[in-house]
Formats: C-alpha cells, structure tokens, sequence
C-alpha cells in the first residue's frame, strides 16, 4: 500500500504542483524519489508531527493540496489538536497519511501501534478517514484524497499486502465494494483484512454457508445504504478490522444498525479488546494472538453463530 | 513605511489604540468575559499593525497577495475584532455581540464568518506553525506578502512554540515575523515564577532569528523597527515587544487579576472614565 500511495502521489504531484508532501522525518526509501524529483514540493518538518501539521494548514490555506507523512501513531495522536483546530476546523485542504495502521510494525512495540486511530478521527468534523484495504484501493484512495476538497486521513499498511482487486475496480469514498455475493452472512472490512476475510468466506463456502464480503474503505462516511442492505438480506454481520473495537469500524456500523431500526440481525464487532498490547511479534504473529488471523476470525464467527464445535475445529479446517 | 490605507500619523495611531481599549472594554463588560489585560497589551501593536503596517484591503479580505496576520494569542480576540471593525473589515455594531449567544464573534479568535480573521486560535503554541506554513508557501510561490504571527509570553512556554522557531531559520523565512506581547504575567503568575523566559531574546537569537527588543506601547518604535525588515538577511524576524498587562487603566496595569477579572460596576465606571480621560 505504501508503494502504491507513494507511486501515485509523486505522479499526480508532476502535474499539480499545489500538491506539497511534508514528512515528519520518515520514509527513508519511500519518499525518497519525490524528494528528488520535486523538492519545491517536498519538506522535511524534521521529528516535529506538531509543526509538521500546523504547518500543513498553513500551506493549504495559502492554496496548496498538503500531505502530511508518518508513521503508526505520530502523524495522528501526537498532533491530534493540530488536526482538529488547525486541519479540521479550517477544512483545510491537508491529507494526514499514516503507514503501518494496526500493528503492521509489530515487533516495534505498543508504540508503533495504530490501533485507536481511526476511532479517533472519525470523530473529528469535517475529516474523510479512508483505511484502504489492499494496494488497488490505496492507490485509488490517494487519487480520490486528491480530488476531495478538505481533510481526509489516509491510513495505510506498510507493504507488502496481497493485491485483491482489479486495476480498474470501481472506487468511491464512502462506497464500500462488494467483493464476494452471499446470502448467508457479511463480513464488513477495513484497513488490510480483506485477504483474511476472503479466506474465512471461501473456507464458510465450502461447508455450504454463503458469505457476503464489503471492502468499507471509508469508515468516516460509512456506505450506509450497503450495511442496511446486508442486513436485510443476510442474517449476521461481522465487522473485520485491525483497530480497537470501540469507535472504529466495529462502533459505526453498531451504531447505524441499532438506530436505523432495520430489524434483527445477528451482529459482531471483531477487533483488538480494549487492552494494550505487551507482545512482542510481527504483524501476522500479533493478529493471530489477538483473533484477527484466518482462524480466529472463523472461530469467533462460527462461535457468534452457534455451530458446532466438532465440526469447525477451526485451526485444522485453516490448516487445509 | 508604506501606507495601508489605515491612519499614517503618530497621532491618529494612538487614538486607535485608544478605540481598541475603548470598544474591548465594552465588548468585556457587556459578556462579563475575561482577557482585557491580554488585550491591553497588544493595543499599540495592533494599532501600527492594521494602522499602517500590514498590506490588507478591507475591501477584499480575500486577497491573495495581502499580508497575513495570525493572533496566536487568541484569548485577545476583542481587540482583534475591534481593529479588524475600526478598519471596515466589518461594522462595529457588530463588536456589541461579541460573546454573546448567536453571534459571530467567539471569545477566541475565530475566522468563520469573520471578515478579515486568517485563522482561528485559542489553544495556545499553534498560529506559529500556521504563519510559518503560509510564510513557507509564499517564498515557494514567488509572493512578496509578509506573515506576521503575534503571540503571548505564555505560549512560548509550549514546545509547539518552538517547533517552527527552529524550522524557520532553517528555511530562513525572511517574510515572517513573529511579535511576542511580552507582559510578564500568564495565567497563574508572572512568567518569572511560573516559566522563566529569560535570557528571552538571546533564546530567539540561538535558535537563528534575527531579533528586536521594543517597547510595545510606543507606535513610533513599533513602527520604525517594522520599516526595517527583515532585521538581518535570510533570517526570521522576532519583535519581543515589552508591554505591560492591563496598560492604560492604572489599576489593571500589570495586575495578575486582570488576567481574569472582567471589569463591571464602578470598576467598569472607572475604567471607562480614565479611558475618556486620555483620549
């Protein structure tokens, strides 16, 4: 993904040049190109996420299309008044970029985690807060952020994540993609799950269950019309993100379903619990302890849906 | 120094000091609100300022090539809404709603739907990082226009202060100034007690900035020091203007409760009788 975000800015900033990158003194190997290439469009605002951000509203009030860059938490939590006043409430035409959402640094440590992130900024006003989920919706994401008058957040993995979608898939902010039919159940995904996602469905598939799979790439205008969609016609709906369960994803799709009044559906957030992280491990390693691996996915799903144990000895049914 | 459009004699920027205080202290005692002294300080600055300094056009606040000006201190705003209204950035009816309930005027700084307001502030260590951004995007972009960003003793006491202290002489932002209304008093004491400043300037000049000590209530040093930016080539500008807190009526100056205190009654009576009395 953050190829794929770097790749398609440093070509949309050749033709724009309002488009201003500003690091927080990260990205070494990433940002390099366009630092060279363009440096009337880049700044380094050295390890200062505060100036870094206060400086991008700055910039975009005097016309420029600014993109914030950092990693994890910084760009996000430790300027998080600089957003809200500053970004925000100016809509000020600032794209904050995080790479390495969830815990795709894992073995960093808690620190480098960005796991209350998207909760955090879906509360702000006037904010576009986009978790794509592979490398196809990252670099159409940054397009779209481009064309979006205002504040958006963009977070991103850190590389390397399997491509899902064709090139030409449609995209939209606060559009979903359906990315697999299904009557039974749907699984409603942010932030780089979908492979997981997809797995846990073709695994439900072939014992007969039919599984819906929505790409929600914008968790701040949620696709609305897609969610109540899939809870008329499927009979539970499972929520798949790498981020806390309070607030994120998880939070707004509980929130519209309980006050939309569509009826009873079988609900599930499947997120982190509301507890820091003190393992240590890589990005697979820490998703597989805190149930966000093929298999834990499946278990909590087949849990919340009652079936039998004995036949979705989860772990082994992966393991084929 | 080249005309504004605003008042061009000593005199004239005197008196509109004098109608910032009168109308801030109207604007305080009719919201019961806080802030006077913070105001009071700055009454020169922002007269020589919006009075002949600051290339700006009431007429189109809009316009791209005009100074910027950021009141970082934004716990100052009714002294900033009654210069922008004594310039015809907006009627000074207006200042009669300052504060009050369906108003435009907040009682910090506050841009939407205020003619003439660059950014909104009030929590304190942000409008440098803003007016650096802006001072950044104007030499990038071949624009002669100045950023000038005014800020409190108390917020340099934030590290966000000091984050584009450093990043603009790295990039040395010759078209940005930043004033600080040094009152020696913050919220809970004076800066000595609670957060030493000091060697101030010496701290301005370390970090790379080119810088001036002024006395703030004196508009003819006020505005012979701005006719010679930038003070030194290449380099951030940084007026520490002293002041005093609450200048202008004897028993606000310098006064810690004038932080806070909002002046009603006979206090209001008084105040206002002194201010006539030197107009």
């Amino acid at each position: 993904m953050r190829t794929a975000f770097i790749e398609t800015l440093l070509e949309l900033a050749r033709l724009d040049e309002r488009i201003t990158l500003v690091v927080g003194d990260l990205g070494f190997g990433v940002v390099t190109n366009f630092m060279q290439e363009l440096p009337k469009q880049f700044v380094n605002a050295g390890v200062a996420e505060q100036n870094m951000t206060g400086l991008a509203a700055g910039m975009a009030l005097s016309g420029k299309i600014v993109f914030t860059y950092s990693i994890a938490n910084f760009p996000v939590l430790r300027c998080l008044e600089q957003i809200r006043n500053d970004v925000c409430y100016h809509n000020a035409n600032v794209k904050v970029v995080s790479v390495g959402g969830g815990m795709a640094y894992g073995s960093l440590g808690m620190t480098h985690h960005a796991t209350e992130d998207l909760a955090i900024m879906r509360a702000l006003p006037n904010i576009m807060v986009v978790a794509p989920n592979d490398p196809v919706e990252a670099k159409l994401a940054t397009s779209a952020v481009i064309a979006h008058d205002g504040p958006c957040y963009l977070r991103l993995g850190r590389g390397g994540e399997p491509i899902i979608h064709c090139p030409d898939v449609e995209f939209e902010l606060g559009k979903s993609i359906q990315v697999r039919d299904g009557s039974d159940i749907t699984l409603i995904v942010t932030g780089g799950l979908l492979p997981n996602a997809l797995h846990v469905a073709e695994i439900l598939n072939d014992d007969g269950i039919s599984v819906r799979v929505l790409s929600m790439h914008t968790i701040s205008h949620l696709d609305e019309e897609a969610i109540l969609r899939a809870a008329r016609e499927t009979n539970a709906i499972f929520t798949v993100e790498e981020h806390s369960i309070l607030g994120g994803l998880g939070g707004g799709v509980a929130e519209l379903l309980l006050e939309s009044g569509v009826g009873p559906v079988k609900f599930k957030r499947i997120g982190l619990k509301r507890i820091f992280s003190s393992m240590v491990g890589d990005q697979d390693y820490l998703r597989s302890q805190c149930g966000l691996d093929v298999a834990g996915v499946l278990a909590t799903i087949t849990d919340t849906l009652g079936l039998s144990t004995s036949k979705w000895n989860v772990r082994e049914v992966v393991a084929k | 120094m080249k005309s504004n459009g605003g008042p061009e004699d000593i005199t004239a920027l005197n008196e509109l000091a004098a109608r910032i205080r009168y109308h801030t202290l109207l604007m305080v005692n009719k919201a019961k609100s806080a802030h006077i002294g913070t105001c009071y300080s700055m009454a020169e600055l922002l007269a020589v300022l919006y009075g002949s300094f600051l290339r700006v056009d009431p007429e189109r606040p809009d316009w791209p090539e005009r100074d910027r000006f950021v009141l970082s201190k934004g716990h100052g705003a009714a002294a900033l809404y009654a210069v922008l209204s004594e310039r015809g950035f907006f009627p000074v009816g207006w200042l009669e709603t300052y504060y009050q309930n369906g108003s435009r005027l907040a009682g910090h700084v506050t841009h939407h739907h205020v003619p003439g307001v660059e950014v909104s502030t009030g929590s304190l260590g942000h409008g440098l990082s803003i007016a650096t951004g802006m001072a950044l995007s104007a030499k990038r972009d071949g624009r002669t226009h100045r950023v000038v960003a005014l800020l409190s003793d108390g917020e340099c006491d934030e590290g966000s202060t000091w984050e584009p202290v450093m990043f603009a002489s790295h990039h040395q932002l010759d078209n940005l100034v930043a004033i600080v209304d040094y009152n020696k008093i913050q919220s809970l004491g004076t800066v000595k007690e609670v957060m030493d400043l000091e060697p101030f300037a010496d701290k301005w000049r370390a970090f790379g900035w080119g810088v001036r000590e002024i006395d703030g209530h004196d508009v003819t040093e006020i505005q012979s020091t701005l006719s010679t930016l930038p003070f030194e080539a290449g380099r951030p500008n940084c007026v520490i203007a002293h002041t005093v807190k609450g200048k202008g009526v004897s028993f606000m100056e310098d006064k810690l409760l004038w932080h806070y205190r909002t002046p009603q009654g006979e206090e209001f009576a008084d105040a206002l009788a002194e201010l006539e009395a030197r107009s």
